[in-house]
């Protein structure tokens, strides 16, 4: 099931700089698609299944297709490079090793969506990736990919890039606008939605870098040919971002369909769990997907191999499964406590929160606070209950999904694992002083 | 003296405010932040804020309002080096707890703080985005990945020893010596 599309050249030396991107095949999408119409180059997009691979795996050609096309507004595209989904780096990797492919599906697709001029707003903490996203874009101006009248076909574009400052709610599309319009990244209530009103209230479309990285190879091997590869509606490969307890932690270009199992345990991926030790639970798509315990994981509640799929990982629903999410995925050992690890997560949540809605801001926080006290050793059982009541109580009733993303660990671990919670509030000692430092010097 | 920008900087803050349609100058804020973190210590001053307004021609309230939402602006002074360790699950499971306890024993202080001389504040974030090779730890714009305490030891004496300044994300060395 290996299947490099993405990162196929990632290992040609010199390929972050364009004369060996160039020399390895880069911009024949830019030659193919100006010779096209803008709309044939959203119908490949739709054929070829592609899925928002920033976490929500929207259709991506059906996003484009909802651009308001009657207002005299320009449009705009926007790359969503704030990747600060714990467990996720994928779009990191590939803009630091690979930054002309994001440059190049910049061009494809704002050609494809009539947008003269385009932003990739990067997270601040990337600002060295920045700086050489911001040379691969002078190459490309130097080179005629940029600018004016591009390649001679009459259609001017200019990409622009801006950085955060430390937010992970600028992630979320909306407030992703607000913070490129130089104000704090609250999210917009919606409709009206991006396409019809978005940056400076203006046609807008806002992609992850993976989808936009993947617009090039659909264009250069057409829609039908890209959905050919992955399994059903999910089509294609995705970067995985593998981290926590195993072997080989790192990103993965996976084709869609692969079993959790092999990518667990087979030596092309995450090679096992480290120390021989055994596996305990996954978060499979970042930490706002639910966790599952390892049964779940490997196989459905009906008893199927689990899939790296959209279907197969959500197979279940929250009861007993999960999201595909970032592609973040993260693998706890049998050492972990999954209080303590629930407890940084929602710690996470709290320190995020916009503070907009009043069920987001202050339930976070009081899940944080009955989380820290079970972790203290101060728990009772009846905290419980209580984080479940809280956690119900947000889910919903936001603005922005932040609220379901701190929920849904909640809900998920106190799910799988109440042991777990009661253990830690019987016998706090024995969970609290594992160590996973490699030479942590005992205080 | 009233604070003002390097003629570098200048000719930067005007670059990038061009990158924005007419009278949406406001955009350019956020990376205007990170310049006059930049050019002036590594934290914003209400003076700091203000000649940020006065560049954008909006008030200076307006960049308060941003300048806190933020967590990469600090809103106090810093050391000459501020070393920013991620505590977030994937960095937690790999023992960042450990080296923030670590740090903070060696440098005798908490998170948050400055060590006496003026040299290191500690801070913890969140998720750098770099959970493969936790835990990791951000110095400027460099990320320190497969952090060990042994590891942690050998940055800071770096450090230390060569007085490395290391206060802001947006590191001069990308404007300095530029044409302005």
């Amino acid at each position: 099931m290996s299947k490099k599309i993405l990162l196929k050249n990632i290992d040609v030396p010199g390929i972050q700089g364009y004369e060996a991107y160039r020399a390895n095949g880069g911009y024949a999408s830019v030659e193919k698609a100006l010779k096209m119409k803008p709309d044939d180059i959203v119908e490949e997009i739709k054929k070829s299944g592609l899925r928002g691979r920033g976490g929500a795996g929207f259709p991506t050609g059906m996003k484009w297709s909802f651009i308001d096309k009657k207002t005299p507004n320009p449009h705009y595209l926007v790359c969503n490079a704030d990747e600060s989904e714990p467990g996720t780096f994928k779009d990191r990797y590939l803009m630091q090793h690979l930054p002309h492919a994001l440059v190049e599906g910049m061009i494809v697709s704002s050609f494809a969506l009539d947008a003269h001029t385009s932003y990739i707003y990067i997270r601040g903490e990337l600002l060295y990736v920045y700086h050489i996203l911001e040379k691969a874009i002078a190459e490309a101006y130097a080179n005629g990919w940029l600018g004016k009248n591009i390649q001679g076909s009459g259609y001017d574009l200019d990409v622009y890039m801006q950085p955060g400052a430390g937010a992970y709610i600028c992630g979320e599309e909306t407030g992703l606008i607000e913070s490129l319009e130089g104000k704090r990244g609250n999210p917009r209530m919606k409709p009206p939605f991006p396409a019809i009103q978005g940056l400076w209230m203006c046609p807008t479309v806002v992609n992850n870098v993976e989808t936009i990285a993947a617009v090039p190879h659909i264009l250069n091997m057409g829609g039908e040919e890209y959905a050919k590869i992955g399994v059903g509606k999910s089509t294609g490969t995705k970067l995985i971002s593998a981290c926590g307890h195993i072997n080989k932690p790192g990103v993965y270009e996976i084709e869609l369909g692969l079993p959790v199992e092999e990518f667990i345990y087979s030596d092309q991926y995450c090679g096992g769990i480290r120390g021989g030790k055994k596996l305990k639970a996954v978060v499979a798509g970042g930490s706002s997907v639910p966790i599952l315990p390892t049964e779940l994981i490997l196989k459905t509640a009906k008893g199927e191999p689990r899939l790296m799929s959209y279907e197969s990982l959500s197979d279940g629903g929250f009861i007993t499964g999960t999201m595909l999410g970032s592609g973040g995925f993260i693998a706890m050992d049998e050492t972990v406590s999954v209080v303590k690890n629930l407890w940084n997560f929602t710690r996470f949540y709290h320190h995020e929160s916009c503070g907009q809605c009043s069920p987001c801001r202050e339930g976070t926080g009081w899940m944080e606070k009955v989380l820290h006290k079970i972790v203290e050793g101060k728990g009772k059982m009846s905290d419980i209950d209580l984080l479940w009541d809280v956690q119900a109580k947000i889910d919903g009733r936001t603005i922005c999904p932040l609220g379901e993303a701190s929920a849904w660990p909640v809900a998920s671990a106190i799910r799988h694992f109440r042991k777990d919670f009661e253990q830690y509030i019987q016998q706090p000692q024995k969970i609290q002083n594992v160590s996973y430092l490699q030479d942590a010097v005992t205080a | 003296m009233a604070l003002k920008f390097s003629d570098e900087a200048l000719t930067l803050a005007h670059n990038i405010i061009k990158r924005y349609p007419e009278g949406k100058q406001k955009s350019a804020l956020l990376p205007l932040l990170h310049i006059a973190q930049a050019e002036f210590g590594g934290w914003l001053s209400p003076e700091a804020m203000e000649y940020v307004a006065g560049l954008l021609n909006i008030l200076p309230v307006e960049v308060f309002e941003v300048a806190t939402f933020y967590s990469m602006y600090n809103m106090k002074p810093v050391g000459k080096c501020v070393l920013e360790v991620c505590r977030t699950g994937p960095c937690w499971l790999m023992g960042a707890e450990d080296i923030v306890k670590y740090i903070e024993k060696k440098l005798n202080i908490k998170q948050g703080e400055t060590t006496a001389d003026g040299m290191f504040t500690l801070k913890t974030v969140e998720c750098l985005a770099a959970c493969g090779t936790a835990p990791i730890m951000q110095v400027g714009e460099t990320y320190h990945e497969n952090l060990t305490c042994k590891k942690v030891d050998e940055i800071i004496d770096d450090y230390r020893k060569n007085t490395k300044e290391a206060f802001s994300h947006y590191d001069k060395k990308h404007y300095k010596g530029q044409k302005v």
